[in-house]
């Protein structure tokens, strides 16, 4: 039972309170990028629970028989980068070959997220001391938090894509027209997010 | 030995995901038609959909499989749809070059409005409330829907709120006609250069009361228009542009000036000294007083007021008349030239 109510919380914390773009502020690159339309922002958000689920796996073995192992921890950013941007490589080639379909699309947002630095983020802050258990994730908690990290990075772009859509209608000053206009709101909903630090899960 | 450990691990890691890589491009090698990315290539790669496939890439691929016709791409044109032939081993001749058209002048000085909007700036937001601001039910309403809809920067919308569209910039590729609410853009050939600018379909009193330059339905267009190309339908003229007819003489006799003439310049006829004088092309010019002189002596046409419609070529018996091009001998290009010259 204990597991799953760590599961819960990870997932709720990884979603909400410390969502990825708007109260850790990683990934804000494809955030502002690809969030001018609902479609193009739900594939990529899509892409991003991917990518981070299987990047979270890989690197969590990477982490524990490797770099553990010989205790060099300290290399952990280099060596995830290369893995990950291995990986999205790999990953756009088997999706090329076995589900066509899935590529034709997710594809065209896989290279933007080679070296994201949400990708990298989560696995760093999964191999780091985090602040439920006081340890590193295990393999599970590693995954969920992936898989959760993702949602939480979606649910943020398909927001700001919804409320763009809008404001490509509304009659914004000259001066504030298209990003900076999207810069404020962006501000203003991670000062909405961060209401949701009042749901603390933490241990201690 | 403390150098040596990172070094191998990340040169081992390094080594194994770029072997791992290598081999997986071997195994998980598709094969892609190398016509695709010629033709893609080829494209002008705005990815204005014009084509009726989302993006350069999508028509690309459509038209390597045989699925889209290689004259697809308007914006590119002439020049593109012959690569792409090159490409594909085939020939097709490209559709004829087109250009948008808006069917309206009035702007906030010629059209009347009934009430200000101060609403969103988009013109579908505007019609929805009570059919728009103008009194006129077809007058474009000048919010820019059709200049956002544009991938070329070709549409603007200017002081006096209204559309304008810049046919140099214009492609034709016709994404701003259906964006329209009003439904008053349309594509015409572009060697055409004469439109009428106005799609207002009530009768000639009432539309005198909320715009200086609508269509009144006078149909002194249609009557100078022998040829037939101008009939009037719903108290409107409607421009049939298969027929030989430039349409330059019913621009010019239009009363509120409804037709909008895209050529720089028309140009202009000139008697020379074989004219004899026997008056058939003062009878032929269909303005009138620009073609003017005493029987049997030589006529002398006004060239501020000749429209260049060509009409007193035909019936010159001594083939005195001749057009000339209508820079040649303007004094304003002219000086201009000179000015060029003198500063090198």
């Amino acid at each position: 039972m204990e597991s799953i109510t760590s599961i819960i919380q990870i997932s709720i914390a990884a979603v909400l309170i410390q969502n990825f773009v708007l109260a850790r502020f990683l990934g804000l690159c494809p955030f502002f990028g690809v969030s001018k339309k609902l479609s193009s922002a739900t594939g990529m958000g899509m892409a991003v629970v991917f990518v981070m689920t299987v990047a979270s796996m890989i690197t969590w073995w990477i982490d524990t028989a490797l770099l553990m192992a010989l205790n060099v921890e300290y290399l952990r950013t280099i060596v995830f980068i290369l893995v990950i941007a291995s990986l999205v490589q790999l990953l756009e080639m088997i999706m090329q070959k076995i589900t066509p379909a899935l590529y034709e699309s997710l594809g065209i947002f896989l290279p933007l997220i080679t070296t994201n630095c949400a990708i990298l983020g989560v696995a760093i802050l999964n191999a780091g001391v985090n602040n439920f258990t006081g340890n590193p994730f295990t393999f599970v908690e590693s995954t969920i938090n992936g898989i959760a990290s993702g949602i939480g990075f979606t649910l943020a772009l398909v927001l700001m894509a919804g409320l763009r859509e809008r404001l490509e209608l509304a009659d914004v000053p000259k001066s504030l027209d298209g990003l900076p206009i999207a810069f404020i709101t962006a501000g203003l909903m991670a000062l909405a997010f961060l209401g949701f630090s009042g749901l603390s899960f933490f241990a201690g | 030995m403390e150098l040596l450990l990172p070094v191998t691990v990340v040169g081992a890691v390094g080594l194994f995901f770029g072997v791992g890589l290598a081999i997986a491009s071997k195994m998980l090698h598709v094969f892609v038609d190398p016509k695709i990315s010629r033709i893609l290539e080829a494209l002008p790669g705005v990815n204005c959909g014009a084509c009726g496939y989302p993006g350069c890439s999508a028509f690309a691929k459509a038209v390597a499989v045989g699925k889209a016709a290689a004259a697809g791409c308007t914006p590119g044109g002439e020049k593109t749809v012959a690569n792409i032939a090159d490409i594909m081993g085939i020939s097709v001749s490209a559709n004829e070059p087109m250009v948008a058209v808006i069917h309206c002048q009035g702007g906030k000085a010629e059209a009347k409005e009934r009430a200000i909007y101060d609403g969103i700036t988009d013109c579908h937001a505007a019609k929805l409330i009570g059919n728009g601001p103008k009194i006129c039910p077809d007058g474009c309403l000048g919010r820019g829907s059709c200049a956002k809809a544009c991938l070329f920067g070709a549409i603007k919308i200017n002081e006096n709120e209204i559309a304008v569209i810049d046919n140099e910039k214009c492609c034709g590729c016709g994404k701003c006609v259906p964006v329209c609410p009003r439904n008053i853009i349309s594509l015409i050939p572009q060697v055409h250069k004469v439109y009428l600018a106005c799609a207002n379909r009530d009768k000639g009193a009432g539309v005198k009361k909320y715009c200086s330059v609508g269509c009144t339905a006078c149909t002194l267009c249609v009557k100078a228009t022998p040829s037939g190309a101008i009939t009037m339908a719903d108290n409107l003229p409607v421009l049939d542009y298969t027929k030989d007819e430039i349409f330059i003489v019913a621009h010019a006799k239009c009363p509120p000036k409804c037709f909008i003439d895209l050529a720089k310049m028309r140009p202009k006829a000139n008697i020379d000294t074989k004219c004899t004088g026997c008056g058939e092309c003062a009878k032929a010019c269909p303005m009138k007083n620009v073609i003017t002189g005493e029987p049997n002596e030589r006529h002398v046409i006004d060239k501020g007021k000749c429209i260049g419609c060509g009409n007193c070529l035909n019936v010159c018996a001594v083939k005195a008349i001749v057009l000339w091009g209508g820079l040649g001998y303007d004094s304003v290009e002219k000086q201009k030239r000179q000015r060029h010259g003198a500063t090198g």
